[in-house]
């Protein structure tokens, strides 16, 4: 049952054919047989997956505040805070870390009744496009178990995708749920900038990191966004506005919508069997009778280097409180003052992309280069909202492809690290404009699974999985599971 | 020819906001009566992993009032951002602070000082009134107090992200005076305002100093020291002091001032290099990502001008136009709004003078509560009880000396004037034929006193009154006792 | 045009971030920016004449808080995960000065 959509699951549980106590143990099961391949999982929660799966089950029988979530055994990205258990962002600097509070989205699928069974492997604080940067060891992709699961959510895509949770919870900064997802063969959403609370979330870019789920199809996807989405009043950067009911729209027919295809995202360089798979999808939107249009972003050739830059910015101040004094990692062997602490700690703390991505964020703010990197690249992030506005005043949705390749081999690209920026060209942009885009498995290139992306309008959620739902409707893409 | 120098100062003001939370959490602000270290904490000032800052809203309408009761114009749009540098007080490794888009901007203050280039302690001399121009008042957050141990700290953060105000003037001031001058004013206003306590002694009030000097006639702006954590008016003045006559002594061997932050020796006396804060000045400042700009309307911002008092300045001119009062009255009357207040309650239940109501605060009240230790908040005195006394002197009902003892008895234990002075039997003799009896008598008393007294030792005159008042316990009204006692004299001396 | 990123400038950078780096690191980080820094001067060809940063575009309504006090969190807890506390504080060494 573990291969079973929350949708599925739900049915089961409340009809009482199953129990969550049942299911949370077969998933834990399945963990402990598959796990030890994938390595997917940092921290595996059974005690406390197990004490949430009886709570959800009492719930459930006094049929007293049941979500569809409630039961349902998932996992999160190891940068959301957890009260009581170990949260590392996949950093020795986090190592031993336990969270004294616990972030909104954990505080929101708590009360949905959702369990826990563990924390996922990432690249350290999100740094990176395969997990392979993490203090961990690498996570496999469960289709080819030598290629990589895509990141830097790679262990919440792998975890679902070997059936190791019936959701989980991933965070893109520049495509890291989006391109995971497609790696892995999962359906998984990127929501507008703000949509779902930060609280507890461990900053990289505090301007672009967005909470989203991973999930079996839209559907899944479309629910489990209900349950964490939402005004935070922790969180001054969240939207006010009421999150809509996804799934209640979701089944509205596409018939006469308007897909945009950004032309400069189709240009040389994709790999043949992806561009097929791309190209085998917008037929199919045709077929479904949307109209398809060419639209233009002219200026996605600066999206890689505005989310690098901004990256690093903000991410060497948000890394600043790691200092060894309150939390963490302390190395103080023969320190003298509070400086050797410092540069000890973080020294043996961080990993080398962390360094790199620190100490270019310094370079970018420091006096004499700010009006060149720093502030120059917040102009062209306008132009890069700008871009996406423009389209959308034509289009009520955008299809594109989600990394130039499938998975690519586990040691492949950790030598040279602008090759790795380069791979994530075609997700970085949404996030500086802070538009939501939603990742569907589309077809396979020698084995391995192409995804897609539809790109939305600020706070239209709603539209991405409607047309989602609808290719889902159509397809199976999203049904195949990893010969794992 | 030997060179004149004249100081160059400019002067940061930081200034903690009397609010109920901190600036970015809902903790307690108020650490000062926090009974431990670290209760009024959370995972937002303490900086741990993923927690985010939301701004109070008591703590932006404070700023926006100073930033207008200094003549800024308000920053419509203003946003928060990163100063970053690592220090153990500082728990995030950045401060949130306003920097390019402060919320308030380009205002001024106008002190007095000496006519340069003159020195503190170096006489009066003319004054001059001189508009200092404030160029930003912004928010921020304060840190955790630190307390030294021999080769280690202490972390306290139930201060850290306390909401401060920070006002940066231009370098205007010409002399240590009108930096004391200037600080002093900002901190009236601040009382006046209510935003701040102005308790110095607890640190909510701090000053950082900028100082360079320059040959007079010079509009050169030469290398400048930054003296920091100056946490009296005595500490500025004596630190400012010190620096100038350093640099000036450098400049005089042929030396060169080198740029550094400096801290102040208070008990040495001299100012102390700061090296490790130096090194990391690239503060790498940029806009809060966590913190959406702050937007504010123009109805808002009026509503915060309908709520600005009438301020330290402006009830100087008026209590000099409105009650004849002499500037320096005026202005100690305004240093303090309670002050100013109690002046005005007890004027108003008074027939007397302002100026006879102003001599007896300035005088026996300003005594008492010097003596007492209390403030004027803590006065039982009514005002009205006060105007009624002041009003018996004034009619001549009592004496002066007799006066000064009912006071004493109504701070003592409170109490109606006429009631003392019928108790105590204190009612002034004004009675012409009552007192020409006494002058008489010790006129016929004291023969070789006025042969004295006629032979030119005029002094005598004093003794004489003095006698007449020791025979009546002081009753006797003094004005009349010494013409009658003068008239006397005169007739002796045929 | 090229800029390169000496080691020295790696050292100055590493520093700021507080981050202890060894002479081999530095050479090795100095490359490695030299390519991405070049690769980020792209941005030199987009016209951005009269373009406001997007930092100063506020899609939210202002978002303040109430001047209202909540409860703190408990001082154990948040002292459990410090290296070093002493009597309710936590411990440190100070920063020592003209170093
Ligand atoms: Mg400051
Ligand atoms: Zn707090």
């Amino acid at each position: 049952m573990n291969h079973l959509t929350i949708q599925e699951l739900r049915q089961l549980l409340i009809t009482k054919q199953i129990s969550s106590v049942e299911l949370t143990r077969a998933t834990l099961q399945r963990i402990r047989e598959a796990d030890a391949k994938v390595q997917s999982y940092v921290t595996v929660t059974d005690e406390l997956a197990l004490e949430q799966a009886k709570r959800a089950d009492e719930r459930i029988a006094k049929n007293e505040n049941v979500t569809p979530l409630t039961g349902i055994p998932f996992a999160m990205k190891d940068c959301i805070s957890t009260r009581g258990v170990r949260t590392t962002c996949s950093s020795k600097i986090l190592e031993s870390y336990i969270p004294q509070y616990d972030a909104t989205v954990t505080n929101k699928l708590n009360d949905a009744g959702a369990v826990l069974v563990g924390k996922t492997n990432m690249d350290e604080f999100g740094m990176g496009s395969s997990t392979e940067n993490s203090a961990f060891p690498a996570t496999k992709n469960p289709w080819d178990l030598t290629r990589v699961p895509g990141g830097s959510s790679g262990g919440s895509a792998a975890a679902l995708s070997a059936n190791l949770a019936t959701f989980a919870i991933g965070e893109d900064t520049g495509g890291s749920v989006r391109q995971p997802a497609s790696f892995c063969g999962v359906t998984g959403i990127k929501p507008t900038y703000g949509r779902v609370s930060r609280y507890g979330l461990i900053s990289l870019v505090s301007s672009f990191d967005s909470i989203g789920p991973f999930a079996r199809d839209a559907y899944d996807c479309a629910t489990v966004l209900e349950h964490i989405a939402g005004h935070d009043e922790k969180d001054s950067t969240t939207y006010q506005s009421p999150v809509p009911n996804y799934t209640s729209t979701i089944n509205k027919p596409v018939k006469g919508m308007k897909l945009g295809i950004p032309k400069e995202y189709f240009v040389a360089g994709m790999d043949a069997g992806v561009e097929s798979a791309i190209q085998e999808a917008i037929r199919q939107y045709e077929k479904l009778g949307m109209e398809i249009h060419e639209v233009s972003l002219p200026h996605t050739k600066y999206g890689l280097p505005v989310y690098y830059l901004l990256l690093f910015a903000e991410a060497s101040s948000n890394l600043a409180r790691f200092d060894g004094t309150r939390f963490g990692l302390s190395v103080s062997e023969n320190a003298k003052d509070a400086i050797d602490i410092y540069l000890q700690t973080r020294r043996a703390g961080f990993g080398d992309e962390v360094k790199r991505r620190m100490m270019l964020g310094a370079y970018a703010l420091s006096a004499g280069y700010y009006d060149a990197y720093y502030l120059k690249a917040q102009k062209v992030r306008t132009l890069l909202r700008r871009d996406f506005e423009s389209a959308f005043a034509s289009c009520d949705v955008l299809l594109a492809p989600i990394s130039p390749t499938t998975a690519f081999k586990i040691g492949e690209k950790t030598d040279d690290p602008l090759e790795m920026y380069l791979s994530d060209i075609y997700t970085v942009a949404t996030n500086p404009a802070g538009v939501p885009a939603l990742a569907l498995p589309c077809g396979f290139s020698k084995d391995m699974p192409v995804g897609l992306q539809l790109i939305g309008k600020h706070l239209d959620e709603a539209t991405l999985f409607q047309v989602g739902h609808a290719y889902q409707q159509v397809t199976d893409w999203h049904k195949k599971l990893p010969p794992l | 020819m030997k060179l004149t120098y004249e100081p160059v100062i400019g002067l940061e003001i930081h200034g903690e906001l009397l609010t109920n939370s901190k600036m970015f959490c809902s903790c307690s602000a108020d650490y000062a009566s926090a009974p431990e270290p670290n209760v009024n904490i959370c995972p937002v000032c303490t900086g741990l992993p993923g927690a985010l800052p939301v701004a109070n809203k008591k703590a932006t309408e404070l700023a926006a009032l100073v930033g207008l009761a200094l003549n800024c114009s308000i920053n419509k749009h203003n946003t928060f951002a990163r100063k970053n540098y690592f220090y153990p007080d500082l728990p995030k490794g950045y401060q949130i602070s306003q920097y390019e888009l402060p919320i308030a901007e380009r205002g001024w203050m106008d002190v007095t000082s000496p006519l340069t280039p003159l020195l503190l302690g170096e006489g009066l001399g003319a004054r001059e009134q001189l508009r200092v121009r404030v160029r930003r008042v912004h928010i921020e957050e304060d840190t955790a107090k630190l307390s030294h141990e021999k080769n280690y700290a202490l972390v306290d953060f139930n201060r850290a992200g306390v909401p401060l105000l920070e006002i940066v003037s231009e370098p205007d001031m010409r002399t240590v005076e009108a930096a004391l001058d200037y600080t002093t004013k900002i901190r009236a206003i601040l009382r006046y305002l209510g935003v701040n306590s102005g308790d110095m002694e607890k640190g909510v009030l701090r000053f950082e100093a900028n100082v360079s000097v320059r040959p007079v006639g010079s509009e050169e702006l030469r290398t400048r020291t930054e003296i920091k954590n100056l946490n009296s008016f005595r500490a500025l003045t004596r630190a400012a002091q010190y620096e100038i006559e350093r640099q000036i002594k450098i400049y005089e061997a042929g030396g060169e001032v080198i740029q550094e932050t400096l801290g102040w020796d208070d008990a040495r006396g001299v100012t102390t290099s700061q090296r490790s804060k130096e090194d990391a000045h690239d503060y790498r400042y940029f806009p809060e990502p966590d913190l959406p700009p702050l937007k504010l309307s123009d109805a808002w911002i009026d509503s915060i001008r309908k709520r600005l008092p009438e301020l330290p300045e402006a009830k100087t001119s008026r209590f000099i136009s409105d009650f004849g009062l002499t500037p320096s009255e005026a202005r100690f009357l305004t240093s303090e709004l309670s002050l100013a207040n109690y002046f005005e309650a007890v004027l108003s239940k008074s027939k007397s003078s302002a100026k006879a109501v102003h001599s007896w605060i300035a005088g026996e009240l300003m005594r008492t509560l010097n003596e007492s230790n209390l403030s004027i908040d803590e006065l039982t005195l009514s005002p009205e009880s006060f105007a009624k006394l002041i009003d018996m002197t004034t009619n001549k009902i009592i004496s002066g000396n007799s006066a000064k003892v009912v006071f004493n008895e109504m701070v003592k234990a409170g109490g109606d004037p006429e009631q003392i002075v019928k108790e105590k039997n204190l009612a002034q003799v004004s009675d012409e034929n009552l007192i020409q009896e006494i002058v008489t008598k010790i006129l016929d008393d004291n023969p070789s006193e006025i042969e004295k007294y006629h032979a030119g030792k005029e002094t005598l005159l004093q003794w004489f009154v003095g006698q007449a008042a020791r025979a009546t316990k002081g009753k006797a009204d003094p004005a009349l006792t010494k013409e009658l006692m003068l008239k006397g004299l005169e007739e002796r001396r045929k | 045009m090229t800029q390169t990123i000496d080691t020295q400038t790696v050292k100055h950078i590493a520093n700021l971030v507080r981050l202890g780096i060894s002479e081999e690191e530095a050479q090795t980080f100095s490359g490695q920016f030299s390519s991405i820094i070049d690769y980020f001067n792209l941005l030199n060809e987009a016209d951005t004449e009269n373009v406001p940063p997007a930092s100063d575009l506020a899609n939210a309504e202002n978002v303040l808080r109430e001047d209202e006090v909540k409860p703190s969190m408990s001082r154990e807890e948040f002292l459990k995960n410090a290296p070093n506390s002493e009597g309710g504080y936590v411990k440190v060494l100070t920063v020592l000065e003209g170093q």
